[in-house]
């Protein structure tokens, strides 16, 4: 039942076929058997969880038909939860709880889910392979060698190894996206401001958007249902309607016109990779839909500009762990200033460091101009050639990641590692939507297709991802439990 | 050599907004440390800012006060530094696009000459919370009440050349600034503070010369005083052939002297950028109209008016002005009464002094407009002389009755019966046998001396006019 995607769980418990304490207790002991080998969870909650799924029985037996209702899910430790600890994979948060709740957390609390505990995660958001968490790396359940990518790589590899039914995770620069590609599960970024960001512990406020990490793009809409809409709290969070993003999955790809970035398709992109991403628009085209090359002219220049605006809003957002009112302080400080440097020189990692020291260097008298209003306007650029791109097609497809999963420790070279990200970090910098789902292997690792739509084309790309779900089944297919989990 | 002393003023008010600039959190005064401090404010991870729009009001409103450009988007920065009572280890500020752009004040010399003095721009930032360091062994304390209350700062060109002018400039924007009713700008408290920015240029030059700043001074007189010690400690310097270090300095009041803050004055990096958990905030012409009909008559075309309309000189008119209460109240007591020159003497006079000797308000006045009103009608319908009238504004002050009431239960109602006044008149007839004899040998001026007997005779409640009359009859 485990392996089921949310969809079928939520009709299974319907049915009367399982309840949610079953599924709670099932979820809970493949997390007690898988977790050591995977380290996906910082943070397991068996009492709350089976707590929850007693009341989701009973609320069910009552009437509430919430297709969430019940079914186990996992927050990336990036959320803030009452009650549970918040470590966003850093020590300086180590033994940090919050006492308010993320907004994604209380709506789906007030939908009914069932909080199986906390997923790894890079430190502070900031990796592509989940090795900079002070939790330690997460495995690929692929392949327990490999990484299963970063930041939400706990989440990622929790849904592929059926730790959980579904996850949240945060992307800024495709930590969604990118993990979801290496583990063979479906992850969504939604537009920026499309899901409220109080509670999410900031990397880069001007890219950080939740999505959900599951096993199908109906699940992920499901998610999305309950994710979205605008928040108060949050004045970035967009003041637009919320669609009901299950209501156009079924429509057909017949006519749906597919833009494919010629700068995706060059050198860098694996061979296994492009043929399997090759082969996934073929099927689009034989289910009647249109390709189309297109340009993305600046997208060369997503990499560098990213690399100065998110390090440069994270070297300001992380300037509050100071070790003065939460979070990890030194012992015995000299003075301010020695407890100021002591406390962040031991709470923080060596790539938060070096994050926030490229951005302090960014944002500096006499650097200003050069570096982070020169990124802001390569950013301009991004999102004009999206703009013009969408003039013609009404989604873009391409690979996610030039590659498949690589070795833990394989990567030691920062800006090689920053380059994992070249097809999803100009989504982040253009605000836009995008999937990744599993469109085939190499190796037996899984690989990404990796759809973009429009602002706020939030149900085109479920709808496009969903369909090919239908045509396909690499969705489907389970980790061969190398290494026996 | 000659020397041309340039000043320039930056001046935080604290906006009497109802709660934080971003946050819900309330904002009284003398709270108990960290009570007025929310999940935000302690900049806890993964709190977000929500802008106070009540803030951009008071901040446009203030804008349209002095005449200046509106900012239609202004943007919030980030300011970064680190200090424990910054909890976010930034401040929100407005640096390229501030609400408030160039605009200018006109302040009143004593001479009575008028200056217009330009104000660069007033821009919306955040405040920073308190450290307190005694009484912690060693620790420093920290509350955060404070932390998040919005700011207007206020920033004047360097055209402000003397220190009685940095005065007028201070009191004219603090008149202002308690006429819209933005803030309580009550220095003491720290609602209103200066920063006080002071070079000296060789006199003709049009080159500044290196500044020093001095900063949070709490009272007019002190900026005054600070400035004049400032000037002296640069001249001496300057002119023996040293040069300014530009710094920040402290004022010391009780020595009358400033002294540098910093020892190593590092130049402060504050890598200011976009605040991005913001959006810009636009606005446009009607809600700037919408604003400016909010606007109460300023000081300048309140006193203009006053002048005009009820006959005042421009000093009486100024000091009936000096706030938006006493103004009002001046306003109300002129019409009613229909004698703006007896209620301007009333008002600013003995009204004033009652006010400073029991240092109060106007709007604690514990006489009222309405009661004053009262006071000079029975003056003017001689039911008690304005001679008795002091005496009755005096019971008022320490009687809630009404004017009548007063006037009745201390028997201060004018005398007008002619029985009462003949026997009075006779019996200083009786009483000044030689005064009477010179006056009727034709010297006319010691009617005035009999008149005053009397009225000392009826304890001042005769009627003076009558009393007059019937002597003069009676001597014939």
């Amino acid at each position: 039942m485990i392996e089921k995607t949310v969809a079928e769980l939520s009709a299974a418990m319907t049915s009367g076929d399982i309840s949610s304490v079953e599924l709670t207790q099932s979820y809970l002991d493949r997390i007690h058997k898988a977790n050591d080998s995977l380290n996906a969870f910082i943070t397991v909650c068996d009492d709350t969880a089976l707590e929850q799924a007693r009341v989701a029985d009973k609320s069910r037996a009552q009437g509430n038909q919430n297709p969430l209702l019940g079914i186990p899910l996992a927050h990336k430790d990036i959320f803030c939860t009452t009650g549970i600890k918040t470590t966003c994979g850093s020590k300086m948060l180590h033994n940090f709880i919050s006492p308010y709740n993320a907004t994604v957390v209380d709506k789906f609390n007030q939908a009914g889910v069932v909080t199986l505990g906390k997923t790894n995660m890079d430190e502070f958001a900031m990796g592509s392979s989940n090795e900079t968490s002070f939790f330690g790396p997460v495995r690929n359940p692929w392949d327990l060698e490999k990484v299963p990518g970063g930041s939400s790589g706990g989440s990622a590899a929790a849904v592929a190894a059926d730790l959980c039914a579904m996850a949240t995770g945060t992307d800024t620069g495709g930590s969604i996206r990118q993990p979801a590609a290496f583990c063979g599960v479906t992850g969504f970024k939604p537009s920026y401001g499309r899901v409220s960001r109080w509670g999410m512990i900031a990397f880069a406020s001007s890219l950080d958007q939740a999505g959900p990490i599951c096993k199908s793009a109906e699940d992920a809409a499901l998610m999305m249902n309950v994710m979205a809409g605008i928040d108060l709290k949050d004045s970035t969070s967009a003041d637009r309607e919320v669609e009901d993003y299950t209501a156009t999955l079924s429509d057909s790809v017949k006519g749906l016109r597919i833009g494919i970035p010629k700068q995706h398709f060059t050198e860098g992109l694996s061979a296994d990779v492009e043929k399997s991403i090759r082969e996934a628009l073929r099927e689009y085209e034989a289910a009647g839909a249109i390709l189309k090359e297109i340009n993305l002219p600046n997208s060369h220049l997503s990499v560098p500009a990213y690399y100065v605006v998110a390090p440069a809003e994270a070297s300001a957002n992380l300037s509050r762990f100071d070790g003065v009112r939460y979070g990890h302080r030194c012992d015995n400080p000299l003075d301010l200033e020695d407890m100021y440097k002591r406390s962040r020189s031991e709470g923080f990692g060596d790539e938060v460091k070096r994050r926030i020291l490229i951005g302090t260097y960014a944002l500096s008298a006499g650097f200003y101009d050069a570096y982070y209003r020169k990124a802001q306007k390569i950013r301009r650029l991004i999102k004009n050639d999206f703009d013009e791109a969408f003039k013609e097609v009404d989604v873009i497809a391409g690979p996610t990641s030039p590659h498949t999963a690589f070795g833990i420790g394989a990567k030691t070279d920062p800006v090689t590692m920053y380059l994992e990200d070249i097809y999803t970090i100009a989504v982040n910098l253009a605000g836009l939507p995008g999937i990744s789902i599993p469109a085939g292997f190499s190796n037996d690792l899984p690989i990404g297709l990796h759809i973009v739509g429009p602002d706020f084309g939030e149900s085109k790309v479920l709808n496009a991802a969903h369909q090919f779900q239908l045509f396909t089944d690499w969705h489907k297919a389970k980790p061969a439990a190398k290494g026996g989990i | 050599m000659e020397w041309e002393t340039v000043i320039g003023l930056e001046v935080h008010v604290t906006l009497a907004t109802k709660s934080k600039l971003f946050s819900g959190s309330a904002v009284a005064f003398g709270a108990e440390p960290n009570t007025q401090a929310n999940i935000f404010d302690i900049a806890l991870p993964g709190t977000l800012p929500v802008f106070n729009e009540e803030a951009l009001r008071m901040a446009v409103k203030f804008g349209l006060a002095i005449d200046a450009e509106i900012g239609k988007r202004s943007v919030f920065d980030r300011k970064n530094y680190f200090y424990p009572d910054l909890p976010k280890g930034y401040q929100v500020t407005q640096l390229d696009f501030p609400t408030v752009g160039k605009g200018s004040l006109t302040v009143t010399l004593d001479d009575g000459s008028e200056r217009t003095i330009g104000v660069t721009r007033a821009h919306i930032e955040e405040n920073a919370g308190k450290s307190l360091h005694e009484d912690f062994s060693g620790m420093s304390g920290i509350d955060l009440n404070r932390a998040g209350e919005p700011l207007l700062e206020i920033v004047s060109e360097p055209e402000i050349y003397t220190a009685k002018e940095a005065v007028a400039y201070l009191k004219k924007l603090h008149t202002i600034i308690l006429y819209l009713g933005i803030s309580d700008a009550i220095m003491a408290q720290g609602s209103m503070r200066c920063d006080v920015n002071v070079s000296l240029r060789p006199k003709g030059s049009d080159v500044l010369g290196t500044r020093t700043e001095m900063k949070n001074i709490n009272s007019f007189k002190f900026v005054e005083k600070a400035i004049y010690s400032e000037v002296e400690r640069q001249k001496d310097i300057l002119e023996d052939g040293g040069s300014i270090t530009q710094e920040t300095r402290r004022y010391d009041a009780d020595r009358d002297e400033t002294s540098s803050m910093r020892s190593k004055e590092v130049a402060n990096d504050y890598r200011y950028f976009p605040e991005p958990d913001l959006l810009p905030i636009v606005i446009d012409d009607d809600y700037i109209e919408q604003v400016r009909a909010t606007l109460p008559e300023l000081p300048d075309a309140k006193r203009a008016r006053f002048c005009d309309q009820f006959g005042l000189s421009e000093y009486d008119a100024g000091v009936l002005t000096s706030t938006r209460e006493m103004a009002e109240y001046f306003e109300s007591v002129a019409t009613k009464t229909g004698d703006a020159k007896v209620a301007a003497n009333w008002v600013s006079g003995d009204l004033q002094a009652l006010l400073n000797k029991n240092n109060l308000n106007i709007t604690d006045s514990p006489i009222k407009a309405e009661r004053l009103t009262d006071l000079i009608s029975r003056i003017k319908d001689k039911t008690i002389s304005g001679k008795i009238a002091k005496t009755v504004f005096e019971a008022m002050a320490d009687d809630s009755s009404s004017v009548d009431e007063i006037i009745e239960s201390k028997g201060l109602k004018q005398v007008t019966d002619s029985g009462e006044i003949e026997k009075l008149v006779d019996d200083v007839i009786n009483n000044n046998p030689d005064q009477v004899q010179q006056f009727k040998d034709g010297k006319e001026q010691v009617i005035g001396f009999l008149v005053g007997q009397a009225m000392q005779l009826s304890k001042g409640k005769a009627n003076p006019g009558q009393v007059n009359q019937l002597l003069r009859d009676k001597m014939k």
